[in-house]
């Protein structure tokens, strides 16, 4: 079995984020950037998986400017085999990625896709629900722990009301929650040698996919401040606050 | 793994040292450890540089599209009263205070340049791991570092995820961790480095920036500050830096060797931007980041030996910062250049590393450091004592006075006891001009992987609330420029916390505390802040 998993650059998860002043996006340069965090979940069970000797091979593939290639580096640091950079500049929504990634399925053949659930930048979502459709594949969406049996995975799902477990076949997609597993460390050693790895790198242009937008930003800004509590006497005051300066009831 | 060297710490001075290590010979094997997350996220520094160490090292910097842009072309000084300022002619300004030839700019971006030019040389540079253990021969001489263990949960066992450290062997090891490193410090006592030196000399820096309104920005003005909020005995001052895109870098520094427990540095510097003539240039702008970090006062007189058996010290990990001048980074470069010279020389014609101390000798460095001597000691008889003596000192007769002034006192050893002291009452916060440090520390970007052993170590556990609180009012509480110290009461009993997770690694603690109670040891790697521009 083959395992296809989907990386991100994202702007690092502890870094305060910063909307650019003419409300054009954030700010990203001298911003410490880093994998997506639950596409190192995707990249570790992939990981897993191949050491319980139930996959053969990993392949990291991230799609993006030419830094981006860094994510899919740590991921051959923790055990990913090779990796492929598809290269595309700018914004990249969901749809053209699933896009891309639907090609380079057709072309690498693999069984099973992974990434994380959603992207903290953007935190759209929809890249693994995309992919599945123009793959025609099963998805297994939010997953916090996969079982391979034969040519089924049985996957757990957070979902709203709690765990759903479910079973489907593979060819499949899966998109990882946090709680999947915890992400090894790269080893200095394992670093060194990931310099070694291959890494295919293909221009998203000669994929033959339109990346362009199709959504339009029309600004960027920052959620309202929060304004500081005030303390009342007593709760005739609060709710004659309620009532009439919040009106909430 | 081995190298021919291992460098310890990915700024200035360690980065300079690798990649004039592979100017001299392309086939060195030189790998460089950096703590932080990547190369200059855990660098902090005012910064107006002089290229001088730069142009040596790299010629040709301006064509490699090098972050260093901003020309300084203007500068003031101006002495605070209260709600009064005055305005020092530039003219008579000791020449080391004049910087019409240098640039503002962000240390951290020069870092990661430099980096990059190291890398491009085949340096190998590894972020993400710090160096926690010096390795020994059995002749005694360094062999080389081993990195932390990671994956260690908060009682020391180890987690589904441990990922043991590894041994790097070099022919020689260079420390680089710059001011206060926690393994420079452990060879300065093992080899007894400072052995006839004066004791080491620190200050707390502090750094915001903030973006401001374009009426009040100056590209390329340089500002900076002597007197309020500080009394005539305490000493520091600040820096304001118009860089470029609207910004500026407003900063404060602190001696370290401040007597009143009650003073809370980081205060002083909130209130400091109070002042009617800072207020007035950042009112209406937006803070975007802040920082803090312990910086070298000590000078020449504090330098301790740079060698050792198999081993170097190199920029402010000894303590190559000349502070009349308040700036260490072409020091800090100039050590690293004249270590790689000392170590290219070492492996290829085994010539000793004691060399290192004279190629340092005969360098502009150690004319700089040496006509600086005299100014930060003076400053211990007071503000206006020591601008006067500093102006004759520097300005007359250029710092070739026949005699040294001493510094005699360890920082630690200069607090007296809280009884004895004014209480000081700071200001409340406003949260436009000065905020909470629960905010700034929120623009660090600050974090440590939750559940591993907290990295700030208690000689005695029981001593902070036995000893320090009752005679000092536990200072922790007001020097830490993060919040990691407080002292809680719970039901009537008080109780000392540490929350190391909030931890900018400035290394204060380490100086500060009056019995040395508390050691800075390396958390797991990555953990920390992670600087922007800073």
């Amino acid at each position: 079995m083959k395992i296809l998993v989907a990386v991100k650059r994202v702007i690092d998860y502890n870094v305060q984020i910063r909307v650019k002043e003419d409300g054009t996006g954030v700010v990203t340069d001298n911003v410490k950037m880093s994998t997506n965090p639950p596409d190192d979940n995707a990249i570790e069970e992939a990981v897993k998986i191949k050491e319980a000797g139930n996959a053969t091979e990993v392949v990291a593939i991230t799609v993006g400017e030419q830094k981006a290639q860094e994510t899919v580096r740590k991921a051959l640091a923790v055990g990913a085999d090779r990796g492929i950079h598809v290269k595309a500049d700018g914004i990249l929504e969901p749809l053209a990625v699933s896009k891309i990634l639907q090609k380079i399925v057709d072309k690498e053949k693999p069984d099973l896709v992974f990434m994380g659930k959603q992207a903290i930048d953007d935190d759209c979502n929809q890249t693994g629900q995309m992919l599945s459709a123009l793959l025609n594949w099963p998805q297994a969406t939010f997953a916090s722990k996969i079982d391979v049996k034969d040519n089924k995975l049985e996957v757990t799902r957070e979902i709203d009301e709690g765990l759903e477990t479910i079973e489907i076949n593979v060819p499949a997609i899966v998109t990882c929650d946090l709680r999947l597993n915890e992400p090894r460390y790269a080893s200095l050693p394992n670093i060194m040698k990931a310099k070694k790895k291959p890494i295919e790198e293909i221009a998203a242009s000669d994929l033959g996919v339109d990346v362009s937008p199709r959504l339009e930003q029309i600004k960027v800004e920052e959620p309202p401040k929060r304004k500081a509590g005030i303390k009342v006497a007593n709760v005739a005051e609060l709710v004659q606050k309620l009532k009439n300066e919040a009106k909430v009831i | 793994m081995e190298y021919d060297v291992v460098i310890i710490g990915g700024g200035p001075s360690g980065l300079s040292t690798a990649i004039k290590l592979k100017q001299l010979d392309p086939n060195l094997n030189v790998c460089l450890l950096e703590k932080a997350s990547e190369i200059g996220a855990h660098i902090l520094s005012g910064n107006v540089f002089e290229t001088r160490a730069l142009d040596e090292l790299l010629p040709n910097w301006r064509e490699l599209n090098s972050p260093i842009k901003t020309k300084v072309t203007k500068e003031k000084f101006l002495f605070l009263g209260k709600t009064k300022s005055l305005s020092w002619p530039t003219w008579l300004l000791p020449a080391v205070q004049q910087n019409h030839k240098n640039y503002i700019i962000s240390l951290a971006n020069l870092c990661r340049w430099l980096a990059e030019q190291a890398e491009n040389l085949g340096v190998e540079i590894f972020p993400g791991f710090p160096a926690s253990e010096i390795l020994y021969n059995e002749d005694g001489s360094v062999k080389g570092v081993a990195t932390q263990d990671m994956g260690i949960d908060k009682d020391g066992n180890k987690k589904d995820s441990f990922e043991p450290g590894i041994e790097l062997l070099g022919k020689v090891t260079v420390f680089a961790e710059g001011c206060r490193g926690h393994l420079g410090k452990q060879l300065i006592e093992k080899f007894e480095l400072n052995k006839g030196k004066d004791p080491q000399q620190y200050g707390i820096g502090f750094k915001e920036i903030w973006e401001i309104e374009d009426k009040n920005h100056e590209e390329g003005l340089v500002m900076h500050t002597a007197g309020w909020p500080l009394d005539n005995n305490t000493y520091g001052g600040s820096f304001m830096y118009h860089a470029e895109n609207k910004q500026v870098f407003l900063g404060y520094v602190i001696g370290l060797d401040y007597k009143n427990p009650h003073l809370s540095p980081y205060d002083e510097f909130q209130r400091f931007k109070t002042h009617p003539a800072i207020k007035k240039i950042i009112e209406g702008g937006k803070r975007i980041s802040y920082g803090a970090r312990a910086l070298i006062e000590g000078g020449f007189q504090s330098l301790p030996k740079m060698f050792m058996p198999g081993a170097l010290l190199v920029g402010c990990d000894a303590g190559t910062l000349n502070m009349p001048k308040i700036k260490g980074s072409h020091t800090a470069m100039k050590s690293g250049i004249i270590a790689a010279e000392t170590i290219n020389e070492h492996l290829k014609e085994n010539k000793d590393l004691s060399n290192y101390e004279d190629k340092f000798k005969n360098s502009w460095l150690h004319k700089e450091l040496y006509e600086a001597r005299n100014v930060k000691p003076s400053f211990s008889w007071g503000l206006i004592l020591g601008i006067i003596f500093t102006g004759i000192d520097q300005i007359l007769f250029k710092g070739k006075f026949p005699f040294t002034l001493k510094h005699k006192h360890a920082d630690h050893e200069t607090l007296k006891p809280a009884n004895q002291m004014p209480k000081i009452d700071y200001p409340k916060y406003d949260n436009v001009i000065t905020f909470d440090k629960t905010s700034s520390v929120y623009l660090t970007g600050t974090n440590h992987a939750d559940n591993q052993p907290v990295h700030l170590k208690l000689k005695d556990p029981d001593l902070p609330i036995n000893y320090t609180l009752e005679k000092f009012d536990e200072p922790a509480q007001r020097y830490c420029p993060a919040g990691v110290y407080e002292v809680q009461k719970e039901n009537d009993v008080n109780k000392f916390v540490i929350n190391s997770q909030n931890c900018i690694h400035c290394k204060t603690c380490d100086i500060k505390e009056p019995s040395q109670n508390i050691t800075w040891v390396t958390p797991e790697g990555s953990g920390g802040p992670r600087y922007g521009n800073m």
